[in-house]
């Protein structure tokens, strides 16, 4: 590809849309590890979850209740999905998770692992792996616009518009409100926290909840853009957790920022040396642990 | 001297506490009526940091009873047990890192009516004020201290369980300390202290329980103290 002004721009673009999963994704797993201290690898499994509950929603939701016609549409699957998916999280933190937080990291980690394995064999087993077509993109959001230096599809747009208001949201309600005080300061000392009389194992469930109905939101956002297949989350979830590693385990501003600008390194390796592109992210990480090893953001141990 | 026909507003029978396999409250017997400080005398190791984290339930396990104003609290949470009025200031201090001195202030919920207002409470510690945007481990050990304490006033909790409020701090902080415990007693508040610097607890406390090995040795009243110096200084190994 010859490197013009173009060609810049519009990897620029591309890598932010990337980067904005990214960033979704990482900002779960951060909240995840903040508070429960456990390396959520089921993580990519339920950003596929997401996408597919918003693709059965739009096609099969309305023949299973008897009404062909009825197709629950992006808008309503774009909060009714996480619900959904979230509530998933919060059976799966009361049966199984809560029992894991005395012991070992690794414990939390191959628990999660197994039942990303579960979902993603079950899927395999019903869909194509090859990916199944999201048709449910809205009317309005369909074309593209022209933005001066290039002609951009609206929905990756709005992807990116409504992914980066969810970060900074989830952001501005960690780091500058009561609730987010409580969080932090639960993450640091969840015992004492609990001794002022805060329900912490209520606030960690809740917590956990709301880093998996991040990853479902994702997956609904991804849908229109990806085909929808049983491997999407396994794909993204290496990316994710070398921008976790990069920004820091555990820093919330550090995941969304780490999230997107990996995005556009991704996206301008693409420009310079295509063969690259899917390495560059691995080299970043090498290069951060051997300078920072606890991550840009993150604080040393 | 308080009131001896003042409420009960705690009282602890039998009390076992454990982490885990090992046994570290061995059946205490305790009883503390509203308005009065008490304190848990006792060395290193003696099982007084115990005592007060099993009445915050933040011990493994327990047996027995601890009656918080006449309810039963062995089986309840962490966060009912607080609920019930129940102020604690951890021997750590416990200050969050990432929140600020205002924000570490303004965390505990309200538990109770009654609590101290903001501007109350930087009237009693008007250091905190000046460094109230301040990162909360940013202040002196002093100042963290009072930070700790001061956290728990504006929540209405009557019952305050301090642990080791005075330790590692310069003679002149303690002194001023001492001088805000008078104030808390005179307000009204119930007090438990767990303290190692005798002379700090002596001119304070209507009475002392002396731990050993997980059990209460003894229990001294102000008016007994200056009979009973020997024996206590045999406890307290000084």
């Amino acid at each position: 590809m010859e490197i013009t002004f173009q060609t810049v721009m519009s990897q620029i673009m591309l890598g932010l849309n990337n980067g904005v999963f990214y960033a979704t994704l990482s900002l779960g797993l951060a909240v995840i590890f903040g508070l429960l201290n456990i390396v959520n690898f089921a993580h990519g499994a339920l950003y596929m979850l997401g996408a597919f509950v918003a693709l059965m929603g739009y096609n099969d939701l309305g023949p299973l209740l008897g009404m062909p016609e009825f197709h629950l549409n992006y808008w309503a699957a774009l909060i009714v999905v996480p619900l959904v998916v979230g509530l998933l999280g919060i059976v799966i933190e009361k049966t199984m998770l809560n029992r894991l937080y005395r012991f070992d990291h690794l414990y939390g980690l191959l628990l999660t692992f197994g039942i990303a394995l579960i979902i993603q064999g079950i899927f395999t087993n019903y869909f194509n792996v090859s990916g199944t077509p999201y048709d449910g993109k809205p009317a309005i959001l369909e074309g593209a616009v022209n933005l001066g230096f290039m002609v951009f599809p609206s929905y990756r747009l709005w992807a990116i518009a409504i992914s980066l208001a969810v970060c900074f949201g989830t952001w501005f309600m960690i780091e500058r409100t009561k609730l987010g005080a409580y969080l932090r300061a639960g993450t640091e000392k969840p015992e004492l926290v609990q001794a002022f009389g805060i329900n912490v194992p209520l606030m960690i469930t809740l917590t956990y909840g709301y880093g998996v109905a991040l990853a479902a939101f994702a997956g609904v956002v991804a849908a229109p853009i990806y085909s929808v297949s049983p491997v999407m989350g396994s794909e993204m979830i290496i990316t994710v957790f070398a921008v976790v590693v990069i920004g820091g385990m555990g820093s919330i501003m550090g995941s969304i920022v780490t999230g997107l600008a990996l995005g556009v390194i991704e996206g301008l390796a693409k420009v310079v040396y295509p063969p690259a592109s899917s390495t560059v992210v691995f080299l970043m990480m090498v290069v951060v642990l051997l300078v920072k090893p606890a991550g840009l953001f993150g604080k040393e141990a | 001297m308080s009131d001896p026909t003042a409420r009960e507003l705690l009282r602890i029978t039998d009390l076992h506490a454990f982490y885990g396999e090992s046994h570290v409250v061995h059946g205490i017997d305790l009883m503390v009526r509203e308005g009065e400080l008490v304190t848990l005398l006792g060395r290193n190791g003696a099982g007084r940091t115990s005592i007060l984290k099993s009445i915050m339930g933040l011990v493994g396990r327990r047996t027995g009873s601890i009656l918080v104003d006449g309810r039963e609290t062995v089986g309840l949470p962490t966060h009912r047990i607080a609920r019930l009025g129940l102020g604690y200031c951890p021997e750590e201090r416990g200050i969050f890192s990432s929140l600020s001195v205002e924000e570490n202030l303004l965390l505990p919920p309200v538990v109770r009516e009654g609590g101290m207002s903001l501007a109350e409470i930087y009237g009693m510690f008007p250091n905190l004020l000046e460094r109230r945007q301040s990162m909360g481990t940013c202040l002196s050990g002093g100042e963290q201290q009072m930070l700790a304490m001061a956290r728990i006033l504006r929540t209405g909790a009557n019952l305050l369980l301090l642990d080791e409020i005075t330790e590692g701090l310069a003679p002149v902080i303690v002194q001023t300390l001492g001088h805000l415990i008078g104030q808390l007693k005179g307000r009204g508040f119930t007090i438990i202290l767990v303290e190692q610097n005798f002379h700090f607890a002596a001119t304070l406390a209507d009475r002392h329980y002396v731990i050993d090995h997980g059990r209460i040795a003894e229990m001294i009243t102000r008016d007994e103290l200056a009979g009973s110096m020997e024996r206590l200084n045999g406890y307290l190994g000084v």
